[in-house]
């Protein structure tokens, strides 16, 4: 279906953010909080918590402002286009799935703290690298009113900061979601991750030996609105890095001179840039389809939507950033030029709950088989 | 006038019914595809006939003024007997530069007496418009146009060529944006623009075969031709003005048109048809994971292209270049459309090889369509002066 709609609050929440991630992230930023040990300043993250951000998908009765996740894509996307690296998304996640599958009381504790600013964050993917999240080899087993865990986690994204992880476990035999409070897990539980993005914070989660009271799995296991939701937050994370990366091209290409002309003027820089410039624009309209559809019935359709946005926007994003590093020339090929924190933002994207040939793939039965 | 819900949903049962039961038989030949590919005369007189068909029962140029044989109703009828068109699938309107580009230029700045003489001939496809801006010369670069007419009385003398006029054989009107002086400072300053009558003595359309094998558009001489100086429309020296208030109206932003299908129109559901017929290997195409994995990507396209147009109407989501959407739609839909045809020749295995004939797949149709397709990524701009025209206006980059 293809309908985009963008609502009074929507463009409101787009606004701020533009405004709010020009001021807090220019790119000297950027490279100022990758030396940071946190993705994000405590004030900025307070502010974030002040604008109601964080609440945003949270219910009205749980101290959240009681939108939908399409309310989020706006922010997020900004935030990409100027590479913040808070935990924003990962928080948002959490929240969303804690209102989706967690316990009354579990919602009642941490969705008003999440609201206010705790920072919550996820621990789905392991040491394979395996996309499908519902294939893990985590265990978690009962015994007495407690659950005992075992196993790695990886990508867990600020998980220092993070005052509650959403952890996915066996249990039973089935994948289940445990939430885990910081206090709980060991003094050494946490192993700092070199990442291809240096704007994010990325830790290995040991599990083994971590018990837990059995009130702390989550009633449900809805596994794929989380994935949904995770691929919605990068789609709009990418569709603001290619903003921010074709900036940074078009920027080079009108001042930088070889041989007596703006190399913008040569064909050979300036075909490609219009292709970009084109999948930017093609990712933003994936993107606001997918989060328009949010709110519709047909769940194959919004599964269609998400899917394949996320394959569009990697390649795009990628073939952005790769082209950014090329186009830059010596320049290019050092850690001072800006193309590369863009090209390897674009990489995080890509490798991260799915690349563009997997969602392809997943993307064939829904669009190919199910025509009468 | 109001319009009610109930009158628009009884026209479109009307207008849904009438396309059904009308759709003209297979004739028995190839059809062309676009107006630019009517090649031989059985194709052009079933087209023309049909288009006369479709407006003596009032589904084209609906909002056209009625006083001049027009509709006089509101759009909104016009664009549903058009997507019933499409619907039905039934064939094009031939008379697609009479009806979408001289009509709604006539209809903005003629006289009452030019209305008069040329809408209602527009519309039934008695009188056919081609098109004389490129030249031999000057494909993409229309302000170059060389084209002399020179004034003589009441009369322009016309000298030189136009190429690419489609329809030029059958036309009976050619708007012409014609070199009236080569004093002034601006290449542009110097074109006037008129509409031709291809009867006069001195204009000479010869056909040009195309990469298909087939004929479709002429190249027209011009040996002193004598044309009215009457058929100038605006002044001496507004020719690119005017000329460019036509190609807008290609671009379809501003409306206007007649309405009414101007090709024949190719989905990526068609080919995704095609793909669980046509066989590799013994296998029905759609089972390779090659073909899937491209038709994916495809769809991906072609829903690209849909939500572009989806989006262009949410102003708060226009990005930083807001005209990038309206700039680059000819370019998108074009490249995919000669994607999409070259993916569809990939699906019949060592059949690929094979043209226009009872043995091939479809009798040849895709193979045709994949050449014919270069007529969208060349005409009216190629794809890389389109990528130029876009990197230049929208995103600011240096002229090469």
């Amino acid at each position: 279906m293809a309908t985009i709609e963008f609502t009074e609050e929507q463009t409101m929440l787009l606004e701020t953010a533009i405004d709010f991630c020009r001021k807090n992230s220019p790119l000297d930023n950027v490279r100022r909080q990758i030396e940071q040990e946190h993705s994000v300043d405590a004030a900025v993250w307070s502010e974030m918590a002040d604008l109601g951000w964080l609440g945003i998908t949270i219910p009205e009765q749980y101290g959240g402002l009681g939108l939908s996740l399409a309310d989020v894509v706006p922010i997020v996307e900004s935030m990409g286009r100027h590479l913040m690296g808070t935990p924003y998304a990962p928080t948002v996640l959490a929240a969303n799935a804690l209102v989706a599958s967690g316990s009354e009381a579990q919602k009642n504790h941490w969705l008003p703290r999440i609201a206010a600013g705790a920072v919550a964050t996820m621990a789905l993917t392991e040491e394979d690298g395996n996309w499908r999240l519902k294939e893990i080899q985590s265990q978690g087993v009962i015994s007495g009113g407690s659950l005992t865990l075992s196993g790695t986690k990886c990508f867990v994204l600020d998980a220092p900061q993070a005052a509650a992880i959403l952890v996915s476990a066996m249990i039973d035999g089935a994948p289940r979601l445990v939430l885990l409070h910081s206090d709980q897990l060991a003094a050494n539980a946490l192993t700092r991750e070199t990442v291809i993005d240096e704007t994010r914070r990325s830790y290995t989660l040991d599990l083994d030996g971590i018990t837990v009271p059995a009130e702390q799995i989550l009633d449900g296991a809805d596994f794929a609105s989380i994935e949904q939701a995770a691929l919605l937050l990068l789609t709009a994370e990418m569709a603001g890095g290619l903003a921010g990366v074709l900036h940074v091209i078009v920027d080079y290409l009108t001042t930088r001179k070889q041989f007596d002309h703006y190399i913008g003027s040569y064909q050979s820089l300036k075909h490609p840039s219009v292709q970009i410039l084109l999948s930017m624009e093609a990712c933003r309209s994936h993107l606001y389809n997918a989060a328009t559809l949010l709110a519709d019935e047909d769940h194959k359709a919004i599964e269609a939507a998400i899917r394949m946005a996320k394959a569009q926007g990697s390649e795009a994003f990628a073939f952005a950033g790769d082209r950014a590093v090329q186009f830059h020339g010596g320049f290019g090929f050092t850690y001072d030029c800006d193309a590369q924190l863009f090209l390897r933002r674009a990489l995080w994207c890509q490798y991260q709950f799915g690349d563009a040939a997997y969602h392809r793939e997943l993307l064939g039965p829904l669009l190919l088989d199910e025509v009468s | 006038m109001t319009i009610t819900q109930v009158e628009l949903q009884e026209f479109e049962e009307q207008a849904d019914r009438w396309f059904l039961e009308n759709k003209p038989a297979n004739p028995g030949f190839i059809l062309p595809e676009t107006f630019m590919e009517v090649g031989t005369d059985n194709q052009f007189e079933f087209l023309r006939d049909w288009q006369n068909k479709v407006y003596e029962n009032g589904y084209v140029g609906m909002a056209w003024p009625k006083e001049f044989g027009g509709g006089g109703v509101d759009q909104v009828f016009q664009d549903i007997a058009t997507k019933a068109m499409a619907k039905h699938r039934v064939p094009f309107l031939p008379n697609t530069i009479g009806l979408n580009w001289a009509g709604p230029l006539i209809l903005m700045m003629g006289s009452e007496a030019e209305k008069a003489k040329y809408i209602k001939g527009i519309l039934s496809a008695e009188d056919i418009w081609c098109q004389g801006f490129s030249e031999p010369d000057h494909g993409s670069d229309l302000g170059s146009a060389q084209c002399k007419a020179v004034k003589d009385g009441d009369e322009y003398v016309v000298n030189g060529s136009k190429i690419w006029t489609s329809l030029g054989s059958y036309a009976k009107y050619m708007i012409l944006l014609a070199r009236t002086s080569q004093e002034v400072g601006s290449k542009y300053a110097g074109l006037s623009f008129f509409l031709a009558p291809m009867q006069s003595e001195g204009i000479e359309p010869r056909p040009i075969k195309k990469l298909t094998g087939e004929y479709g558009f002429c190249q027209t001489f011009f040996n002193d031709a004598r044309i009215p100086a009457s058929s100038m429309i605006g002044n001496e020296g507004e020719g690119w003005k005017v000329a460019m208030a036509t190609l807008t109206f290609e671009r379809g932003a501003t409306g206007g048109q007649a309405g009414g299908l101007s090709m024949m129109d190719l989905t990526i559901d068609d080919i995704v048809e095609l793909a669980r017929r046509a066989k590799r290997n013994g296998r029905p195409a759609i089972e390779d994971a090659h073909v899937r994995n491209e038709l994916v990507d495809l769809i991906t396209e072609s829903q690209n292209n849909s939500l572009m147009a989806a989006r262009a109407k949410v102003p708060a989501l226009a990005s930083d270049w807001p005209t990038s959407i309206s700039m680059s739609g000819k370019l998108r839909s074009s490249e995919l459309k000669r994607r999409m045809c070259q993916f569809a020749i990939s699906l019949q295995g060592a059949n690929g090889a094979r043209y226009v004939s009872k043995e091939a797949v479809d009798g040849g149709l895709w193979q045709r369509s994949y050449l014919n397709a270069f007529s969208g990524t060349i005409g009216g701009g190629t794809s890389q002066i389109q990528h130029n025209i876009i990197g230049e206006r929208v995103l600011g980059l240096p002229k090469g």
